[in-house]
């Protein structure tokens, strides 16, 4: 396993631990930062803060434990953990219970289980696998496989459907690519063809993920009904301004005109009460995030775990994006939180355990003899 | 040499993701900057125009919720109707002080201890600017006293509310049910969205059956309210569809006679129209008022009810499971008969007794001196084990079992209440399955006069009669006659009857075990010929009883002898329809420890069919 040599190298109590201190602190800078705003969303309420502190809680556990995992051994469960994941992605469109409209879960008697959030992690691993086996950048055959690598898994839970997650987890796998060196050019190409699919895509949209589409392109057509979210959202954002109406002050959030101001549009209700100097701020802590992240995936010795921790870093930048695009009426409403500051617990162990890997990543690392 | 390859290849591996790395950053910061321009947008150059929209975002959307459905008997007899009643909500983001204004309220309205607990356990869940209820079911001088020092009271106030009550209180309350508080349960099966408003939902009988149907469709409200959310006016209203009202096939009138025509005994009676499956009573006994569960009955009043020994709660008509006894005799002498293992003339000869060949045991006729010569007619109408034994046993268990199922014997009779138990009609096949035991000949000869294993419901037998009394039509038995909904003007039929035939191999078979029901009470030597007497109608009945084997084990509770003399008592029973050319009324009677089913559960039963016809007569004109 731990190759140590070299008497003379000191290791820290973090190294030890097999923790990255700056990604530590990042990461539980920003936990504080969405329980402050979460308080205030929740309309003050303890029951709602305690359950996210234990979701917390559980998820940095994970993340704990998942970093003790040497990448080596992640290497050589990689491929057998993917085909398990795909396995059970079958089950739930098979068996799967279906939760709000939905069919994502799988009811294994003692706890409800969603294997498509596993996938948010198994799918990069599965392509860095892939690509890592041979030299880089990846050849044509192998750009290929890696697509099918990818597409299965992203039309299994878009089946569910679960567009969201799909879309989060194509990125995952396109990351990937991207990092092996895909070249320009054929990412030029891609570019073009996708856009050509966009009214292929329509076709095979549900009638709820078409109405999210007509409504981001005009919400103000339906102000009661699906519109309502957006406008509302802007208004609350917009009214905040410079500085915000401060911290339990926000009138949007409080009097009940925000929907879903504690998960997915909590967004909206930092920016109303800390104003643009508080988004700045939160903004900036998710970029140190990603560039920490980012920073680890370089100095990564092999690579696989370099487009492994690239990818991750990545992803975790999407969860932003993508939500704070919606809240700001930028992109249709898709349902993906805001990471780590929404309330509820799926996705936060899943990022927290990406974020685990990052770190089993950076401390496993062998040290080189000088 | 492959190694130094990989290393070299790392190298340049490890630069090339450097570069990607680099153009992902720069990509990722070209989208924040896209982000923090809309941002800037939003809250710095439409600041203003934003400000002013949330300053005039005085809307709320708030659901309203239906009313509910009422419920009527068949003559439009109110059974569950909803009453306005107010309680005292405080909004904790506009109270100062809250233990003050508890405090100060306690002096004006009773407040109890409970009261002020259930408020800061609801307080955790609620939103400071929702009004979270303190006290339930003001009266009215509770409202009269507020309401004239409501201007001490900053954010407490009266809301005013719909609550389910049942008029006739424990009467019909087997059938009609009660609604209650939802709780964790019922919110896995009602659509949150229909129920967004609602607090309480059908918990049995009626009002849980037919749930969907009295609830009704959930409306909406914009409300205009202040900067502190308090509502100034109603911009827009979605109003709710209120509920069904039901019509139920019950007769109020004839319900409440069945009851007081048990007296003091506990036990149950179900009347069915056997032309369609109505059931015009249901009665298990005694009875108690639902009212108290719809405001949350308290813990000891429930306590209370659960550990009467009486066991009021306990639905008799379909859960209460007794052995037939000798009710079942027509249907078992029907089978003989249809099978051709009898005839109208066969004899057999009453001793008093009755042993199976080479065995020694005696099997008792319950006329010690025996009957003599008998036929089924007479079997009938005398109620003469002996020859039932022998009619069994020539019948053999399984050839019985599957005849008798055909009247739903052993079976949910499939009432549209909940929680109905399917009694136990034997067989030698369900003994080796739920005993892992032979059946054995005796067994059989017991089962022929309704005891052994058998049981039956109360629902089950009154269905049961209603088939034999039609010469074969099986109706399931239902409740609801018709709803009423808000939004057609007339009543619409809510059960299609379908009659389930069962099938004749001689119609004169079925003539020959109703004239000897008949004979039961019409007959010079009948059991219940006491009830015939100054009749203005004929009736066919069949008396019976049933051996307590067990009695309702309570730790709680000490009997003293005379009560355990009194509950070891049989059971009374006695099946009967009328008027017999064309039965209009099919009645079971179950009376627990009466003794005496023609004693005590023939007359019941013909108070029952009394005050039915008393009730036609009066009615056509």
């Amino acid at each position: 396993m731990e190759i140590n040599p070299g008497s003379g190298t000191r290791r820290t109590l973090m190294q030890r631990l097999h923790l990255d201190g700056m990604l530590l602190l990042g990461l539980l800078g920003l936990c504080v930062l969405g329980l402050v705003v979460l308080y205030s969303a929740s309309g003050q309420s303890d029951a709602v803060l305690q359950r996210q502190l234990i979701r917390l809680g559980l998820a940095f556990v994970v993340m704990f434990v998942v970093a003790q995992i040497p990448p080596s051994l992640l290497h050589r469960w990689t491929p057998w953990l993917f085909g398990a994941g795909i396995g059970l992605l079958v089950a739930v469109l098979v068996v799967g219970d279906v939760g709000k409209g939905a069919q994502r879960w799988l009811d294994l008697g003692v706890i409800r289980f969603q294997p498509s959030e596993v996938m948010k992690l198994l799918v990069p691993m599965m392509i860095a696998w892939f690509l890592a086996d041979a030299r880089l950048p990846p050849d044509a055959r192998r750009l290929l496989g890696a697509g099918l690598l990818i597409i299965i898994p992203t039309l299994l839970i878009a089946r569910q459907p679960d567009l969201g997650t799909s879309l989060l987890i194509a990125s995952a796998g396109f990351f990937v690519l991207f990092l092996a060196g895909l070249s320009w050019r054929l990412l030029a190409t891609l570019g073009v063809l996708a856009g050509a699919l966009l009214p292929v895509l329509w076709y095979f949209m549900h009638d709820y993920q078409r109405q999210r589409v007509i409504t981001f392109l005009n919400p103000e057509q339906d102000p009661l009904g699906a519109g309502y979210h957006i406008i509302q959202s802007k208004i609350a954002i917009g009214s905040g301004g410079l500085y915000g109406k401060g911290w339990l002050n926000g009138t949007q959030s409080h009097l009940e005109f925000l929907p879903e101001r504690s998960t997915d549009f909590i967004f909206a209700v930092l920016a109303e009460e800390f104003g643009l100097v508080g988004v700045l701020l939160l903004l900036g802590v998710y970029a140190f995030i990603l560039l920490r992240g980012l920073y680890l995936a370089t100095r990564a010795q092999d690579t696989f775990t370099r487009l492994l921790g690239g990818s991750l870093s990545l992803t975790f930048f999407v969860y932003l994006i993508v939500n704070t695009g919606m809240v700001t009426g930028l992109l249709p409403v898709v349902g993906l939180p805001l990471p780590l500051v929404s309330y509820g617990g799926t996705s936060m162990v899943t990022l927290l355990a990406g974020f685990g890997m990052l770190m089993s990543i950076h401390t496993h690392r062998r040290l080189l003899q000088s | 040499m492959a190694r130094r390859i990989t290393l070299k290849d790392n190298l340049q591996e490890s630069r090339l993701f450097l570069r990607r790395t680099l153009a992902a950053i720069l990509v990722a910061f070209l989208l924040l900057l896209v982000l923090l321009g809309r941002l800037a947008y939003l809250q710095i150059v439409s600041h203003e125009h934003f400000r002013t929209l949330s300053e005039d975002n005085r809307v709320r959307i708030e659901p309203v919720p239906p009313t509910r459905g009422l419920i009527f008997d068949r003559n439009g007899v109110l059974l569950a109707e909803n009453l306005p009643s107010y309680r005292l909500d405080i909004v904790p983001e506009q109270v100062d002080d809250l233990e003050a204004t508890l405090d100060r309220l306690g002096e004006l309205i009773e407040i109890r201890t409970q009261d002020i607990e259930r408020f800061h356990r609801l307080r955790q869940r609620m939103h400071r600017f929702e009004g979270v209820p303190l006290r339930l079911h003001l009266n009215d001088q509770e409202v009269a006293r507020f309401a004239i020092n409501r201007h001490r009271f900053q954010g407490v106030d009266i809301q005013a509310g719909l609550t389910r009550h049942y008029p006739l209180r424990s009467q019909a309350a087997h059938a009609v049910g009660y609604v209650g508080r939802i709780n964790e349960n019922d919110l896995q099966v009602l659509d949150e969205k229909n129920y967004r408003g609602t607090t309480h939902t059908g918990k049995t009988g009626i009002e849980k059956t037919y749930e969907d149907v009295l609830h009704g469709t959930v409306g909406y409200q914009q409300l205009e309210t202040n900067a502190q959310g308090r509502t100034l006016r109603v911009l827009e209203r979605q109003s709710p569809l209120p509920g069904s009202d039901l019509y139920l096939t019950l007769d109020a009138r004839l319900q409440a006679a069945a009851e007081a025509a048990f007296g003091e005994f506990n036990g149950s009676a179900v009347a069915i129209d056997p032309r369609d499956g109505s059931v015009l009573a249901l009665v298990s006994l005694p009875g108690f008022d639902p009212n108290p569960f719809v405001k949350g009955i308290e813990y000891d009043r429930y306590q209370a009810l659960q550990r009467n020994p009486d066991q009021p709660l306990f639905n008799r008509a379909l859960r209460g499971q007794y052995p037939p006894g000798s009710t079942l005799k027509p249907f078992v002498g029907l089978a003989g008969l249809e099978l051709g293992v009898i005839r109208p003339d066969s004899h057999v000869f009453c001793p008093g007794f009755y042993t199976l060949p080479g065995k020694e045991r005696l099997y008792r006729d319950w006329k010690r001196s025996g009957h003599g010569h008998m036929n089924l007619h007479d079997s009938i109408a005398q109620s003469c084990d002996v020859y039932f034994y022998d009619l069994a046993r020539s019948l053999g268990i399984d050839r019985m079992h599957d005849f008798l199922a055909q009247f739903g014997f052993g079976e949910r009779t499939g009432i549209d209440i909940v929680g109905e138990l399917p009694g136990l009609l034997p067989s030698s096949e369900w003994k080796r399955r739920a005993r892992n035991e032979p059946w054995f000949p005796g067994e059989t000869l017991i089962s022929g006069i309704g005891q052994g294993f058998n049981l039956t419901t109360p629902v089950q037998l009154a269905a049961a009669t209603a088939a034999l009394a039609t010469y074969g039509d099986f109706y399931q038995p239902h409740l609801v006659k018709a709803l009423h909904a808000p939004d057609s003007p007339g009543l619409q039929p809510v059960f299609q009857p379908q009659a389930r035939r069962i099938p004749h191999s001689d119609i004169r078979n079925w003539d020959e075990v109703i004239q000897g029901m008949i004979d039961v009470v019409h007959g010079p030597r009948g059991t219940a010929r006491a009830i015939g007497e100054g009749l203005g109608y004929r009736i066919g009945g069949k008396t019976g009883t049933a051996q307590v084997f067990s009695m309702p084990q309570e730790e709680d509770y000490e009997y003293d002898p005379e009560e355990i003399a009194f509950r070891l008592r049989d059971h009374a029973l006695f099946i009967a329809f009328a008027p017999v050319d064309d039965p209009r009324i099919a009645v079971a009677v179950v009376v627990e420890n009466g003794g005496s089913g023609s004693g005590v559960a023939a007359p019941i039963a013909r108070q029952i069919l009394d005050a039915y016809f008393a009730t036609q007569d009066s009615e056509t004109p």
